[in-house]
């Protein structure tokens, strides 16, 4: 997509990809930006982030990118306007809806780096109104650079300058993976009230591993590509530039048959209390 | 109100009243993953890089060597709830999402990837924790009984020396690259504690003239030859503490075995040189000590235990006894007087209690541990937890008005399993779940024992309530099943052509100064562990005479001198044994799977990491 342009032509500036609640709070002011609540919609309708508009999880998964296309039209979404997301799961469920905007072409879509229930504790504004917004145009531009599928992963597995990120647990990363994947659970990610860690303590942790930043990323969980959707913007707030996320994740790996690695010859899950 | 102990404010803001140590060091957490980061170009032998790992507290993992096992000393057992909370923290980022108490007063986070170690060791050295010579040949966590403190058969309380000897060894040069590792346990009474089987195993006592002091074991532990320390002297006193520690450190570093790995631990030495001569070059090298000691180390030494000791609570409650029980018939209730039954002692300060948090065999989820730091914070006057041998956490300090409250907190987060201090409370160490040298999956045996014995509720019968069950996974002892009253060490036996699980079982071990070893009885099937447990029990219910427990009537038999059908070992292994027998794989495929698996068992393990 061609930024130069839209920045020329609009007024919109690009918002960071992790925005802080002084930012969103100066957006919501403005009226500058969509806030948009992927949580369910009962639970929007009970309270919400001032002027946030509804958009559950479930509504996108599964479908075609014109079908994203159409909610963003819906809930007023120009090209160029910036969309804030947050959710009350940690930040996975949101991940995974500015994701989508972002692989449809609305690139201008960052993560609230606070869960709504941490926004509340703060003491910062909400409402419980049933926000609708006029329809507006939005265009639809393919991000096929933060895609992958099955294909591409099962190529990239055994390739030098790609690195494989599962975002699952531990343990159950042990007991089976795809095949030369790295485990970066997404409990590492995060920090005790932020959905993610500091830029620099996540860089610091990937260079720990010898993992270099210039190489490409691509990252994957269980099911939804929702842990590995916050692992995807964990990434990238870390300055790495080429991460791609394989959304059908390990669920469509498995399904499609696809060789695995599995660990067997220690009883780790015997070692968690829950 | 009582001043002393009430007005929270002077106890929470005395920085006498809680740690205040800092045991870690945030540039041993970089230089850590500096050294990763060569072993991985190369630039690092595996050789020096396990001893560097092991030297900082972390251990491989088993049979996949890119995990580690790394273990957090809690020296005294003394933990706080800021501690507690970021090891909460920590295994959620980097372990499994549980923490794991072990046998020895540490609390270990497992298959923590080695580029992580450095990660956990910076946020640990935040709280002032450290991994430090927690592995490898170096002076290990330095124990101290649960109860120190609190324990009224104490003659004074050992926890300030335990801190301050944890102190003065760690970072030592003198103990950095000692023969094998050394192991100090402090007890509170000749009663609790490990004292003798420890390196050095200290009871405090007071001596007629009223000199404080202690009563000192060395050369004991637990193995695959296992034995009980010797008492130096009948009395050491404080001031001959730390020369006494010292000139035994210095004998084993200079005579212990650095060629046979199986054999270098200085209870080798002791034994195949004989106590009486040890023990002489023991007061031989003291005096060299003493002579040759500068005064400034002796003078740092005190200042170590001046800043260890804490005020005491000087307690005159009007609380005297236990909530009143039974005001409600509820079920709520029951399991809170069964929960008062098996977990609540009675401290020597009137009106104050310990409360012991069952855990299965040592772990704890983090958001248990949050729960229970939370609880600690608001309702331990000394507002910190000790974890225990028995792989528990004891708070102690509660009101007795607290009581109820403190279980209603800990009920919610699944922490007030009864049977703390019963035989239910199985010990089991890691086992296959994590160590290379394991055979068979003891850690998972002893939940599912914990949870059967809680189901038959064993944990109510007072006949049972002193036995305990110890298993290990191995003949090498983590699980201290040689001081169990049942003790387990696991292997593998052949029937036909197929591999079993088995486990060795052991009679009659015990611990205080008192402690004897356990004698071996006989093998069983993994998978009959706990029927013959069962057994035992109904046989001593039939055979038992008068008010004696479990325990004494083992020791009765195992000393051959039972009463009625069953007099000795022999008998009731003839009862035991059909339990015992298996049959061909095919007739019973389950009892050739561990516990924890569906594959057929085998006998796999890996080098062991003990001795760098």
């Amino acid at each position: 997509m061609n930024t130069k342009k839209l920045q020329s032509t609009n007024s919109h500036a690009k918002i960071p990809l992790i925005c802080n609640t002084d930012t969103v709070q100066a957006l919501i002011l403005n009226n500058s930006a969509r806030i948009v609540d992927v949580r369910k919609s009962e639970e929007y309708l009970q309270s919400h982030i001032r002027s946030a508009a509804s958009l559950p999880l479930s509504q996108i998964l599964e479908k075609e990118p014109s079908g994203i296309i159409e909610i963003l039209k819906n809930l007023g979404v120009t090209d160029t306007l910036p969309v804030v997301i947050y959710d009350d799961t940690f930040g996975a469920l949101a991940a995974r809806v500015a994701w989508t905007l972002q692989y449809v072409g609305h690139s201008n879509t960052s993560l609230l780096e606070v869960t709504y229930s941490q926004w509340k504790r703060m003491g910062l504004e909400t409402e419980s109104n049933n926000n609708k917004f006029p329809k507006v145009e939005h265009a639809m531009r393919i991000n096929h650079k933060i895609q992958a599928d099955a294909s591409y992963v099962d190529l990239a597995k055994e390739q030098e300058n790609k690195f494989l990120v599962d975002s699952r647990e531990r343990l159950n990363f042990l007991t089976e993976h795809i095949p030369n994947a790295k485990n970066i659970p997404y409990t590492m990610l995060r920090s005790d009230n932020n959905i993610l860690r500091k830029p620099e303590e996540i860089r610091r942790l990937i260079e720990n591993r010898g993992m270099s930043t210039d190489s490409e990323y691509i990252t994957y969980c269980g099911s939804a590509g929702t842990l590995s959707g916050l692992a995807f913007f964990a990434l990238k707030s870390a300055g790495i530039k080429n991460v791609k996320l394989y959304s059908k994740s390990f669920r469509e790996w498995k399904l499609l048959g696809k060789v695995k690695e599995e660990f067997k010859d220690a009883n780790y899950w015997d070692l968690s209390a829950d | 109100m009582n001043d002393n102990v009430n007005s929270d404010s002077k106890y929470y803001n005395n920085p006498l009243t809680r740690p205040h140590i800092k045991w870690g060091k945030l540039e041993e957490a970089n230089n850590f993953a500096h050294k990763v980061k060569l072993f991985r170009q190369h630039a690092l032998s595996e050789d020096d890089f396990r001893r560097f790992r092991l030297q900082h507290g972390a251990y491989g993992s088993r049979l996949q060597m890119g995990y580690s096992m790394v273990r957090i000393k809690i020296p005294g057992g003394e933990i706080t709830p800021e501690q507690l909370e970021k090891i909460a923290s920590l295994s959620e980022a980097f372990s499994i999402g549980s923490a794991h108490v072990s046998t020895r007063q540490n609390i270990q986070l497992h298959w923590v990837q080695l580029e992580d170690v450095s990660e956990v060791m910076r946020g640990l050295a935040e709280v002032g924790l450290t991994t430090r010579e927690a592995c490898g040949n170096t002076v290990r966590n330095v124990m101290c009984s649960h109860f120190a403190g609190v324990c009224a058969k104490e003659e004074f309380d050992a926890s300030p020396y335990s801190k301050a000897i944890a102190q003065f060894f760690l970072r030592n040069p003198m103990c950095q690259n000692l023969p094998r590792k050394f192991k100090v346990n402090f007890s509170c009474c000749n009663e609790h504690g490990l004292v003798r089987i420890a390196d050095i195993g200290l009871v405090p006592m007071i001596n007629e003239n009223g000199v404080k002091g202690f009563r000192i074991y060395l050369g004991g532990g637990l193995g695959a030859a296992s034995f009980l320390g010797h008492l130096v002297e009948p009395f050491t006193p404080e001031n001959r503490l730390l020369s006494t520690c010292l000139a035994t450190i210095r004998l084993f570093d200079r005579h212990g075995n650095r060629e046979n790995m199986a054999r270098n631990r200085m209870r080798y030495f002791v034994h195949e040189i004989g106590w009486d001569i040890f023990q002489r070059m023991v007061f031989k090298e003291r005096s060299i000590v003493e002579m040759t000691m500068a005064g400034s180390t002796l003078e740092s030494f005190r200042v170590l235990l001046e800043g260890h000791q804490r005020e005491v609570f000087k307690i005159q409650n009007k609380h005297l006894e236990l909530p009143i029980l039974n005001t409600q018939n509820t079920s709520t209730n029951d399991s809170f007087n069964r929960w008062m039954n098996t977990n609540i002692v009675h401290q020597k300060q009137q009106g104050y209690f310990t409360a012991f948090v069952t855990l299965g065999a040592g772990d704890i989820t983090a958001n248990q541990l949050r729960v229970l730091a939370a609880s600690i914070r608001e309702l331990s006057i000394e507002r910190t937890a000790r974890n225990t041998p028995q792989q528990n956490f004891a708070i102690r300090y509660i009101n007795g008005k607290d009581v109820l409250n403190f279980y209603t907190r800990l009920a919610d987060a699944g922490l007030t399993n009864p049977g703390a201090l019963t035989i239910a409370s199985a010990v089991g160490c890691t086992g296959t779940t994590s160590c290379n040298l394991a055979i068979t999956n003891s850690h998972r045996l002893a939940k599912e024992i914990e949870y059967k014995f809680l189901e038959l509720q064993y944990d109510i019968d007072e006949d049972l309530r002193d036995s305990t069950i110890k298993i290990s996974g191995c003949p090498n002892s983590c699980g201290q099943h040689e001081i169990a009253t049942i003790g387990f060490f696991g292997g593998a036996s052949r029937i036909e052509n197929s591999m079993a699980p088995t486990y060795t079982m052991l009679f009659s071990g015990s611990t205080g100064e008192q402690g004897e070893l356990g004698k071996t009885i006989m093998r069983v099937p993994a998978k009959r562990v706990i029927d013959i447990l069962r057994k035992i029990i109904e046989i001593y219910r039939q055979e038992k005479s008068g008010n004696e427990t479990l325990k004494h009537w083992i020791r009765r038999i195992v000393n051959g001198a039972g009463t009625g059908n069953i007099r000795g070992v022999e008998d009731i292994k003839r009862l035991l044994s059909p339990i015992a027998q298996l049959d061909p794989i095919d007739l019973d495929p389950e009892s050739y799977r561990d516990y924890g698996t569906d594959i057929r068992f085998s006998a796999k393990t890996a080098r062991g990491e003990c001795a760098a």
